[in-house]
């Protein structure tokens, strides 16, 4: 957080350094002193997860393309080759491959706890705005990193989604030819995929530092929201939220390992070990899980809108699902930052959850029959969530009375039996 | 649901956006029309075909079996393997290739060197140019890959009644029947990644039976009913092994069920070469990592105890 620094250098290197590039300073003021509130649960550990997966997906993938060529003759079988002879070549591209949807997992969780403790609302607009362009990007990059082993489904995905542009009027058709550098998804799409998966990840870490110093400027919500009033509401973050993240990290990777090791191509699709074919079309193309609700949204316009035809509305209507999010913090009209002193709101966001579930659910079904009319009301209710819900529900809901300070509550909590002088006299924080 | 709703169906098809068009195509078609198809646009073809009726295939679901690589001490039984070599190389060999498997790999099914040197000089590999510019047969060595039958996919599939035998390869690993709602889930619990021999086990077994009537008028000319096949009704693969045809030295029974079982490992083998040092690897950083964690846990809990939180 702002404020004056604590760092006392110690002799030697560091204080020599100190004095010309304040890096320890830095590092020790951002991860080491930086205060967090104390009563931070485990949903707050999924930011330190998504970092490290964000290093596990780097470095994998940079050993990766020294193995990898990306040439439409060749990439399938360069990939095999990773699989077959590349010394622990297996192991790195499962990494890579369920790491993509690993780092998804942790996102979605990531989004829905901001969701619910209000970690969007002033005065954190900006950290809320950056973390959906990370999100933007990461889609980006997922999308591109699945078209690289030229499977069936790489090949058959990237033609389906990058048809999309085309739905633009006037722009669309130079922006698909842009897009894959000719007239279909070819040598030359491969290449400039191959380009951009390998660029937009760092493009990510730059973003991720903004979000981090968004975040150390206004400090972490927390399960009360109720902003930090006193030292004695936070900890300092070495080693309290150091050795909570790193427990969580250290279970999560177990679950990761699991797929990895046992699981690597359950959530991966059998289509995409046979080699794409211009030619043949799958019976049933599928994007990967974590873009199911997305394609649902796409594929719920089955119908005309005036000047607007179905393709471009499912167009529109997809964009506008993330879009939406960018508006958040203005369409929520409540002053109760956390979920759990908004009892009508804890209803509607479990529906919110449940729709997105069901969204992906209709995502991997054919577009025929019931399903776009599903996939419809669960679009409609998606956007009446973030556009009817959220404005109205501030004026109209009655709130449970907010503790005073995060202290408070805790002890509250802890202190349940009855002991709060005990409670009170417990060793506090330096922080 | 889907056969309650044709109508609907084919309402949702007209309305499909056209980016999808390629999406709805029905999975009646089989390969071999696929295949003759080549050149045309797929959404073309999509609209000239225009049927309401999308079956699910595979009509049955694949039996599922006891595999020694399931699990997660799953590991391989190499008699079984090599049994497996026998039925790729006297049978499957003539119309399927397997072109990212070397020779040399074979020493992962327990063949010394000079086995493999020998098993691989009993093929022909083209080679070359040479100093002349001339390319030139040769004997196999334990570097060069199983050679394909065909040349090229088009000579395969003019040979194949316009269908290309799929290489060997990969195929345990890009063929598998879809695992419904909740099957899905339990899953995770049971390590289930056997779709692939599964499904290849319940192909080569499952010819012969009696299709219905409405499933028979669908049938192309040419093809063969198979209730197994993941995307018709029929293959234009013939059945492809029958009972005795190859001789095993170790006594298991020669009949297509053991047959399709080796050759299923088999398969499964070329696949995932690393499959058992996979799961091997895997026990061991599990160990590390749940040891790890309840480490971090214990120094946790001893960090914040001071501190009600």
């Amino acid at each position: 957080m702002s404020g004056h620094s604590s760092y006392v250098p110690s002799k030697g290197v560091m204080q020599w350094l100190d004095a010309r590039l304040p890096l320890p300073r830095l590092f020790y003021d951002s991860f080491v002193a930086y205060p967090v509130p104390r009563n931070l649960n485990y949903a707050y550990t999924f930011g330190g997860i998504l970092a490290l997966f964000l290093g596990v997906q780097i470095l994998t993938g940079i050993v990766l393309a020294m193995h990898y060529a990306a040439n439409s003759a060749i990439a399938f079988d360069s990939v095999e080759k990773i699989m077959r002879d590349v010394n622990w070549g297996w192991l790195l591209r499962y990494m890579h491959a369920n790491g993509a949807s690993f780092f998804f997992i942790a996102v979605y969780v990531h989004i829905f706890r901001g969701l619910y403790y209000g970690s969007y609302k002033a005065p954190r607009e900006v950290l809320w705005i950056l973390g959906v362009i990370i999100f933007l990007l990461m889609m980006a990059t997922a999308f591109m990193g699945y078209v690289l082993p030229w499977g069936q489904m790489s090949f058959w995905g990237a033609t389906v989604i990058t048809n999309f542009f085309t739905a633009f009027p006037l722009i669309g058709d130079p922006i698909h030819q842009l897009l894959l550098g000719g007239f279909a998804v070819d040598n030359a799409t491969l290449n400039r995929f191959f380009s951009l998966h390998y660029l937009l990840p760092f493009m990510i870490a730059g973003v991720v530092i903004l979000h981090v110093w968004a975040l150390h400027v206004t400090g972490q919500t927390n399960p009360t929201g109720v902003e930090v009033k006193s030292s004695k509401d936070t900890v300092p973050f070495t080693p309290h939220a150091t050795i909570k993240d790193g427990f969580a990290m250290v279970v999560f990777l177990a679950l990761f390992a699991y797929m990895v090791f046992y699981l690597p191509n359950y959530l991966g699709h059998p289509d995409n070990y046979v080699e794409a074919n211009p030619l043949k079309t799958p019976s049933h193309i599928v994007p990967e899980w974590y873009f199911l609700p997305f394609y649902a949204m796409l594929r719920a316009i089955t119908f005309n809108i005036g000047p607007i035809d179905s393709k471009l509305g499912g167009v529109l209507v997809m964009f506008g699902s993330i879009l939406v999010l960018f508006f958040l913090p203005w369409l929520d009209t409540s002053r109760i930052r956390s979920t759990a002193f908004r009892p009508m709101y804890k209803i509607f966001f479990w529906i919110l959850v449940a729709d997105c579930v069901f969204l992906g659910w209709l995502g991997s079904k054919p577009p025929e029959g019931v399903y776009p009319a599903l996939a419809l009301a669960g679009t409609i209710y998606y956007f009446g969530h973030f556009l009817i819900v959220l404005p109205v529900l501030g004026l109209v809901e009655t709130p449970k009375r907010l503790p005073g300070s995060i202290t408070e509550a805790v002890l509250a909590r802890n202190g349940g039996g009855g002991t709060p002088a005990g409670a009170a006299a417990a060793p506090d924080t330096k922080g | 649901m889907k056969k309650l709703l044709p109508a609907l169906l084919a309402a949702g098809l007209a309305f499909a956006p056209a980016a999808f068009a390629q999406d709805g195509k029905g999975p009646n078609e089989n390969s071999a029309s696929e295949q003759a198809a080549a050149g045309q646009d797929p959404a073309a073809e999509e609209a000239e075909e225009g049927h309401a009726e999308t079956p699910h295939y595979p009509l049955k679901e694949p039996e599922e079996l006891d595999w020694s690589f399931a699990g997660p001490f799953g590991h391989w039984d190499l008699a079984q393997l090599q049994r497996g070599l026998k039925v790729y190389k006297e049978v499957c060999s003539a119309c399927h290739g397997m072109k990212l498997v070397a020779f040399r790999n074979l020493e992962a099914l327990g063949y010394s060197e000079e086995q493999v040197k020998a098993f691989a000089a009993e093929y022909t590999v083209q080679d070359g140019p040479n100093g002349d510019g001339e390319m030139f047969d040769r004997p196999g060595i334990p570097s060069d890959y199983f050679p394909s039958p065909f040349p090229n996919p088009q000579a395969a599939a003019a040979a194949n009644n316009g269908a290309a035998p799929p290489d060997f390869s990969l195929l345990a690993k890009a063929r598998a029947a879809e695992r419904g709602f909740p099957t899905f889930l339990f899953d995770l619990l049971t390590q289930y990644q056997q779709g692939g021999p599964d499904y290849i086990h319940a192909l080569i077994t499952g010819y012969g039976q009696e299709p219905s009537p409405a499933v028979e008028k669908s049938i192309q000319p040419g093809t063969y009913y198979n209730p197994y096949f993941m995307s018709a009704p029929a293959l234009a693969m013939p059945p492809p092994i029958s009972d005795g045809q190859v001789e095993y030295a170790d006594g298991a029974p020669q009949t297509v069920d053991q047959y399709s079982r080796d050759v299923a490992a088999f398969m499964m083998w070329a696949a995932e070469p690393h499959l058992v040092e996979r799961k091997a690897t895997g026990f061991v950083t599990m160990i590390f990592l749940i040891v790890f964690a309840g480490l971090l846990y214990v120094v946790k809990g001893r960090v914040w105890a001071g501190t009600p939180h």
